[in-house]
C-alpha cells in the first residue's frame, strides 16, 4: 500500500540521486566548449537592478570595440530597452525576455548563441538579469562571472547576498564619482567581499566618468590571452 | 524566486524518469549554503508538479549542515554561512558540505501492479 496517501497501489521506490540542475550544467558545459570552439570569452554579469551593467557595457564597447569583436546577450524580465541601448553601439546583440523568470538558465544562452553567431575570438557579454540571488546558481558556461555593486546600494551587500559574490571572478564596485554624496566605505565593502571570496578581485569604477576603466579593460584582455 | 526555477527543475527531472507512471513522493537534498529556502521551495513544487504526473506528491527534504575544511591548518568546522572563516584565521577554507541540491529518489506507482 502507498504510505504516502493510503491509496492500494504498489510503490516503487525510484533512486534518482542526481544534481537539480544537472540539465542546466550539461547545457552550460556544452555552451562552454562551443564558446572555447569559436575562442570566445563569455563573462556574465551580475548585479541588482539599476548597478551599471548597461551602462558599463556601453562604455566598453566603445572603449574595446574598435580593436576587439563584441557581442552581448540580453536578459531582462521585460523590454528590449536595454538591447537597444547596445545596438546603438553598433554592436551585435539579442535580447532574451525571461519573462518571470527571475535569472538566465544554460539553455536561453544557447539559444542566444544561435541566433547571435558571436564573432570568432571575440568578448561576449552576458547581461544576467537585474537580481543578486539566483544568478548566482545557474552556471551558463561563461568563463567569468563578474559582480557589479553600486555605491547607492551600501557596503553591506556581499554579506547579504554572498552566493553572487562567492562565484565572482572580478567585483567591480562602480559609481565611485558618487562617493561624495553617499555613506559608502570602501575599504569595509572590500573586507565584506574578501570575507565571503578571498580570491576576487576588486575594481572601484565609475562607469559614466571612467575612472579605473582600464584597469577592467586589463582584466579583459588577460582573460582573452590566458584562454 | 529562484525556488520556483528550482522547483521546477526537480519536476522536469521526475516527470521524466516516472514516464507516465504516478509520482506519490519526492525526496530531495537540500543543503544549507544553497540560499533555498525550504518552505518557499515546498510552496513552489506544489506549483510546480500541477497538471504533471507528480501532481499532489508529496516533498521530502533532507537537511545536509554546513561544513569547511581549512586549507591552512586542516582544521573541519561547521559553516552557518558563506562567510568562511577557520577559527585559525585564515579564509583560505573549502566547503565541504552544504552545497547539496539534489534528487535524491521517488516514489511512483507500481505499473505492473496497476496492469493487474
Ligand atoms: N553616477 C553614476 N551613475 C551611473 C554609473 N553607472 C551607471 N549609472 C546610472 O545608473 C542608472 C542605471 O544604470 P544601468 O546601466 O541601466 O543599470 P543596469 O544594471 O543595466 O540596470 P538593469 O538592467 O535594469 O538591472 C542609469 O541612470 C545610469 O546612468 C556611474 O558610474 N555613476
Ligand atoms: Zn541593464
Ligand atoms: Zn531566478
Ligand atoms: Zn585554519
Amino acid at each position: 500500500m502507498c504510505g504516502t496517501c493510503g491509496c492500494d497501489q504498489k510503490i516503487e521506490v525510484v533512486t534518482l540521486e542526481q544534481k537539480v540542475l544537472a540539465r542546466n550544467d550539461e547545457i552550460a558545459e556544452a555552451n562552454r566548449e562551443r564558446l572555447a570552439g569559436d575562442g570566445i570569452v563569455a563573462v556574465n554579469l551580475m548585479s541588482s537592478p539599476g548597478s551599471g551593467k548597461t551602462t558599463l557595457l556601453e562604455r566598453t564597447i566603445r572603449d574595446v570595440g574598435r580593436d576587439h569583436p563584441v557581442a552581448v546577450v540580453e536578459g531582462d524580465q521585460q523590454t528590449p530597452l536595454d538591447a537597444e541601448r547596445i545596438r546603438r553601439t553598433g554592436c551585435p546583440v539579442v535580447q532574451i525576455n525571461t519573462g518571470a523568470g527571475c535569472h538566465l538558465e544554460a539553455q536561453m544562452l544557447s539559444t542566444a548563441l544561435d541566433r547571435l553567431a558571436p564573432p570568432r575570438d571575440g568578448l561576449l557579454f552576458v547581461e544576467n538579469v537585474g537580481n543578486l540571488i539566483c544568478p548566482a546558481l545557474f552556471d551558463l558556461g561563461e568563463r567569468e562571472r563578474v559582480v557589479i555593486l553600486s555605491v547607492t546600494e551600501g557596503a553591506d551587500k556581499p554579506l547579504k547576498y554572498p552566493h553572487a559574490f562567492a562565484v565572482a571572478g572580478l567585483v567591480l564596485i562602480n559609481k565611485i564619482d558618487l562617493l561624495p554624496y553617499v555613506d559608502f566605505d570602501v575599504a569595509e565593502c572590500r573586507r565584506h567581499v574578501a570575507a565571503v571570496n578571498p580570491k576576487a578581485a576588486v575594481l572601484e569604477v565609475s562607469a559614466t566618468r571612467g575612472d579605473a576603466l582600464p584597469a577592467w579593460y586589463a582584466w579583459l584582455a588577460q582573460l582573452s590571452t590566458l584562454s | 524566486m529562484h525556488e520556483l526555477a528550482i522547483a521546477t527543475n526537480i519536476a522536469d527531472a521526475v516527470c521524466e524518469r516516472a514516464a507516465g507512471r504516478p509520482v506519490h513522493r519526492v525526496t530531495v537534498r537540500i543543503g544549507a549554503l544553497t540560499a533555498v529556502v525550504p518552505e518557499a521551495m515546498r510552496w513552489c513544487f506544489t506549483l510546480a508538479v500541477e497538471g504533471t504526473v507528480a501532481d499532489g506528491a508529496d516533498l521530502e527534504i533532507e537537511h545536509r549542515a554546513g561544513a569547511g575544511r581549512c586549507r591552512a591548518c586542516g582544521a573541519e568546522f561547521p559553516c552557518a554561512d558563506l562567510i568562511l572563516l577557520c577559527p585559525c584565521g585564515s579564509a583560505d577554507v573549502e566547503v565541504t558540505a552544504g552545497r547539496e541540491l539534489q534528487i535524491v529518489s521517488m516514489e511512483v506507482a507500481d505499473v505492473r501492479h496497476l496492469r493487474l
